[in-house]
């Protein structure tokens, strides 16, 4: 089963190494990762300098100890401050992907109708190609993927996924 | 306020940290640091011969005291050789500062001479590492280092020091009241779930074969362990690292268990119904198989690291915590009850199964490790190497008090003996110290000898010297049919003949007769390091023995029902 991590990180040099080394030498996988500054009501940051967020999508290999352990072990690295699993709560999940695929011009209005569908944008149209920005929850990508896929796929680039706790809640 | 140079806010925050003394050896970009140094007589600086020997003494100087222990190397490969004692520190949870130089800032990244990345290479055998890039972060950066290293799991904190920041100016930050303060990231647990606790004890209560099993982790917590074990009348088995923190000696110790721990500790964890697991993390080197590894046993799991509950083996009850500030509570609701049968039972089968030694006249290692514990009343520090010596001064040097046996324990590192050693004296200078080797690991860091007859260091080795690898010859003899590969010491020096070179001293011992005077004579020697080789027999091997991930059901007490090998 997967499951979203959400581990609020100091922002400082090498934490992202000291993460990801250490899903590296305990052997999990990482499905996604995404890093950047951020901020939490819970953690004061006048600078807005002092934490990242990183969002991590991992497989547990269906054993529940590889989860237990993948937290555990985050929690022992200090650049850690908090960290929570996603998977079961109430989240709000956005993943952002930019698609070039081949369209002539006479495909171009069948693609607008595609992206309006899946409330994609437009973002750039070249003589051959056009290139379309999704964002949403992973499925949705993925069904928009497979509806483009016929025209020919020039490029893909996917962000990974982010998430928020729903409500008041705190991530 | 006067502003000072990064070199002597390093100085200043090692006083304000307690430090009486640091091992290193220096070399180009920590020249300020070393010029600051000479104007700390109160820091003592032990110049050692190789900086893996620096972490290792520090280490072994930690391991004895209490206290961190501070090692220093220059940039590159002054880093590099600390890995291996800065790894050995990580393995067996002991809390090193270990400080690194840098080429500046500005030429980090360019490959620059005597550039290596050493928070990079250390990241995954430190407890924390960080590297200094602004002048501002280097007191608060170096007090952090400290306080990450002894509090919580101990273990090895690495602070990478430019050269620039050394000789930059800023100003000094005044120390945090108690010494203490909040790191977001960092919360060690204190005194476990109340709950679990009660819990715990009334598994106790209702234990008719409970066994106490002790690791490195319960170090600090000595005195409640002894006294949970004779109030609620638990026998106790130790690991390697936890030897002493109950006495060995003891009527209710049965030893350590494992791949060659006593008969009688890996019958009573085969068959109680109950672990009470202090401080412990089930190394494979314990428990051989996990499937079959106390199969009968609930698990009362007590370990400050979170992450080693649960780790290897399930726990019935789950305490995070201090094992001190856990065991007090629990030893107030434990309540004594006898269990006869279950200790006659240990006990029959303790006469029945003792751990037996060669009765020969030849000399052999264990010949030699029982008469160092008796020439020294079982009294001494003792540091070992790593291989057959260490299991066997594991076996037969009794630990009355923690603290007292030091040895390589996750890592098994050779060559961490006679710098430990040197550390231990350091840190007990009126202590009787010695350090049980091999002929092998001895020659890991042979070149200490001039370190300690410099620092006028008494620490005896007593080289057990079978002319072999001898653990990987054992392994060779009983499981790769005698094809004996790579395994043969030809070539060793005349290790009494080093040890005079130094300006040390030493002495040859080739039969029985010869032990004991030349153990007394050691015990007389106090100015300097003392050899003693022991030409022992060559080819002895360590029994009891569980192979590698075998259970207690596969284990061979003697030679000869190794030698049965497969059809057992």
């Amino acid at each position: 089963m997967k499951h979203t991590i959400a581990v609020l990180v100091n922002n400082k040099p090498g934490v992202l190494a000291k993460v990801a080394g250490l899903f590296a030498r305990r052997g999990y996988n990482i499905d996604s990762l995404v890093v950047n500054a951020t901020i939490d009501g819970n953690y004061p940051d006048p600078q807005g300098d002092k934490y990242s967020r990183m969002t991590i999508v991992v497989d547990d290999e269906n054993d529940p100890r590889i989860m237990d352990q993948i937290e555990k072990q985050l929690n022992k690295l200090i650049d850690v401050v908090h960290l929570s699993d996603h998977t079961q709560t109430q989240i709000v999940r956005r993943e952002l992907a930019l698609i070039k695929i081949h369209a002539t011009p006479e495909q171009r209005s069948e693609v607008f109708t595609v992206c309006q569908v899946f409330r994609a944008l437009i973002v750039d149209i070249g003589e051959g190609a056009i290139t379309v920005e999704v964002a949403g929850a992973p499925d949705k990508i993925d069904a928009l993927v497979d509806v483009l896929r016929p025209y020919g796929i020039v490029e893909l680039v996917r962000t990974g996924r982010v998430v928020l706790a729903r409500g008041e809640r705190m991530t | 306020m006067a502003k000072i140079r990064g070199s002597q806010a390093l100085m200043r925050v090692l006083k304000e940290q307690g430090v009486e003394v640091i091992f290193g050896i220096p070399g180009g970009v920590t020249i300020p640091i070393y010029d600051a140094l000479y104007d700390e007589p109160s820091i003592r600086h032990i110049l050692v011969r190789h900086e893996q020997a620096a972490a290792l003494a520090a280490e072994g100087y930690a391991r004895r005291s209490g206290k961190v222990g501070v090692c220093l190397a220059t940039s590159g490969p002054g880093a590099t050789n600390l890995v291996t004692g800065i790894a050995n520190a990580m393995m067996d949870s002991i809390p090193i500062v270990a400080i690194t130089g840098q080429v500046r800032t500005k030429a980090i990244g360019r490959d620059s001479f005597q550039e290596a990345d050493v928070t990079g290479i250390t990241m995954p055998i430190t407890k924390h590492s960080r590297l200094v890039t602004r002048p501002e972060d280097l007191i608060e950066t170096l007090r952090e280092a400290f306080y990450i290293a002894r509090t919580g799991r101990p273990g090895p904190v690495l602070v990478d020091l430019p050269a620039d920041i050394s000789t930059s100016e800023m100003e000094w930050v005044k120390p945090h009241p108690n010494g203490d303060f909040k790191l977001e990231g960092y919360r060690p647990p204190g005194e476990g779930d109340p709950q679990a606790i009660t819990e715990a004890a009334r598994l106790i209560g209702a234990s008719k074969r409970p066994i106490l099993y002790l690791g490195g982790g319960a170090m600090n917590a000595s005195q409640e362990v002894r006294a949970l074990a004779r109030k609620a009348n638990l026998y106790v088995v130790n690991t390697l690292l936890g030897k002493g923190i109950y006495p060995e000696t003891d009527r209710q110790s049965l030893g350590m268990p494992g791949m060659h721990g006593t008969v009688y500790a890996s019958y009573a964890i085969n068959h109680c119904d109950l672990m009470i697991v202090v401080g412990a993390r089930f190394d494979d080197r314990v428990t051989g198989d996990l499937n079959t590894f106390a199969p009968e046993a609930k698990v009362i799991h007590i370990d400050i690291d979170p992450a080693e509950i649960g780790k290897n083996r399930a726990a019935d009850v789950a305490i995070e915590g201090d094992a001190k500030l856990v065991l007090q509570p629990l030893l107030e609701q434990v309540r004594p009850r006898k269990r006869g049968k279950w200790e006659d039972r240990l006990d029959e089968y303790r006469a029945e199964h003792p751990l037996l030694v060669p009765d020969c006249e030849e000399l052999t290692p264990q010949h030699v490790i029982q008469a160092v514990y008796e020439v020294t009343h079982g009294e001494a520090v003792v540091a070992t190497e790593v291989g057959q010596h260490q299991m066997w001064a594991a076996q037969l040097y009794l630990a009355k008090e923690p603290r007292q046996f030091l040895s390589s324990g996750g890592l098994g590192a050779m060559g961490y003996g006679f710098p430990a050693a040197i550390g231990a004296q350091v840190a007990s200078p009126d202590a009787v110290v010695f350090d049980i080797a091999g002929d092998g690991s001895i020659q890991m860091n042979i070149q200490e000898l001039a370190t300690a007859t410099y620092e006028k260091l008494p620490v005896k080795v007593a080289i057990i010297n079978n002319g072999y690898l001898g653990m990987v010859r054992q392994w060779q003899e009983l499981l790769y049919q005698k094809r004996y590969s790579g395994v043969t010491l030809a070539g060793n020096p005349d290790f009494v003949k080093v040890a005079e070179a130094y300006g040390a001293t030493g002495r040859r011992v080739t039969t029985r007769e010869e032990v004991r005077p030349a153990l007394e004579w050691s015990l007389t020697i106090t100015d300097r390091p003392c050899f003693l080789d022991f030409r022992v027999s060559p080819e002895e091997c360590v029994f009891p023995m569980i192979p590698a991930g075998k259970s207690f059901a596969d284990l061979w007490e003697t030679h000869s029902a190794a030698s049965k090998g497969d059809d057992r």
